[in-house]
């Protein structure tokens, strides 16, 4: 199983009742990051950016991390979970982030078995394509695709149910770190 | 040289990195350029990079993620167990695991059938030089 960096969290919270507001509204979110502490944070960031709330006069009422289920192990008890981790989706990311000359939205695919994969996908994209770092992006919104709606070229062309590729160069690689030498006997044989 | 062996829906391979290494696993689907979507009879269904898999020439007939009762019926029928042992690949696999589980009385033994057939074969050749020379 691969292990994401990302995970994905939903975090609960609300400003902290006062004497004008007895019972202030409850908001949620459902963020990514790579470890709580940082949700909570990501968490107090956006709200502040919708209504007049600071950590400071909030509280936090509840965080709870989405899990990949297997099919297999036990199911803990949080609140989102990936359905079918062994199942290939479209994942369609609305984005905005933030360049050198201002904030610009995007829309990106991923073809990945989760979302916290596909999320974590987008960011390495971001970073290797458009030099964004990971704090000058905000997910807007995440949604699987079917595959008629999916409006990527690169995503689009798996979309065949007797796809046929060669691989085109070998790699040669020995199968675990310990056995790799600086120089080798002979020159690699890189066909398949 | 044109290819022969394609990455496609029923490919066998080969895993030659990682925790499952030595592993005859079945590409099941495709997820993008360099990951697809692999499946074995004795483990869970898993993504895998193709830097990972050693393509084989076996391919079994399936269609594209298939439950795991329709993969090990087809691996069934197309035979794969059977065609890896009898490869030449699938042979030179089973002989260096059977050396690297010698014991050291195996190996006393390897050595001295080894010594047996060098000197049969150095009988035999001692005689083709003499019928040569006379």
């Amino acid at each position: 199983m691969v292990t994401c960096k990302f995970h994905q969290y939903q975090v609960v919270g609300r400003a902290l009742p006062s004497e004008t507001e007895e019972h202030p509204k409850i908001y949620r979110m459902k963020l990514w990051s790579t470890n709580e502490v940082r949700a909570k944070s990501k968490f107090w960031y956006f709200l502040r950016k919708l209504k007049k709330v600071k950590k400071s006069n909030g509280q936090m009422l509840a965080i709870n991390e989405a899990c990949i289920i297997l099919k297999l192990e036990l199911i803990i008890l949080s609140l989102i979970f990936e359905k079918n981790p062994t199942k290939i989706k479209n994942y369609g990311i609305w984005l905005r982030y933030q360049s050198r000359t201002g904030y610009h939205n995007m829309y990106k695919e991923f073809r990945d078995t989760t979302l916290n994969g596909a999320v974590e996908q987008m960011y390495t994209e971001m970073a290797s394509r458009h030099r964004v770092r990971h704090h000058c992006i905000q997910i807007i919104k995440t949604a699987t695709i079917p595959a008629k709606l999916c409006k990527r070229e690169s995503t689009k062309q798996f979309h065949n149910s007797k796809i046929k590729f060669p691989l085109v160069f070998k790699v040669v690689r020995p199968p675990s770190r310990k056995l790799k030498t600086t120089y080798k006997a002979s020159r690699p044989n890189l066909f398949m | 040289m044109p290819f022969k062996r394609y990455v496609e829906i029923g490919r066998v391979a080969l895993v030659n990195y990682g925790k499952d290494y030595g592993r005859l696993v079945v590409i099941v689907d495709v997820i993008d350029q360099n990951r697809a979507l692999v499946d074995a009879p004795d483990m869970v269904r898993c993504q895998m990079n193709f830097k990972r898999l050693s393509l084989t020439d076996i391919t079994i007939d399936i269609k594209r993620v298939p439950t795991k009762k329709t993969l090990i019926a087809a691996m069934e029928v197309a035979d794969v167990k059977n065609k890896w042992e009898n490869s030449s690949w699938g042979r030179k696999l089973i002989v260096q695991k059977r050396r690297a589980s010698l014991n050291d009385f195996d190996r006393f033994k390897l050595m001295l059938a080894k010594i047996k057939r060098g000197g049969l074969v150095r009988q035999e050749l001692a005689k083709l030089k003499k019928q040569n020379s006379s």
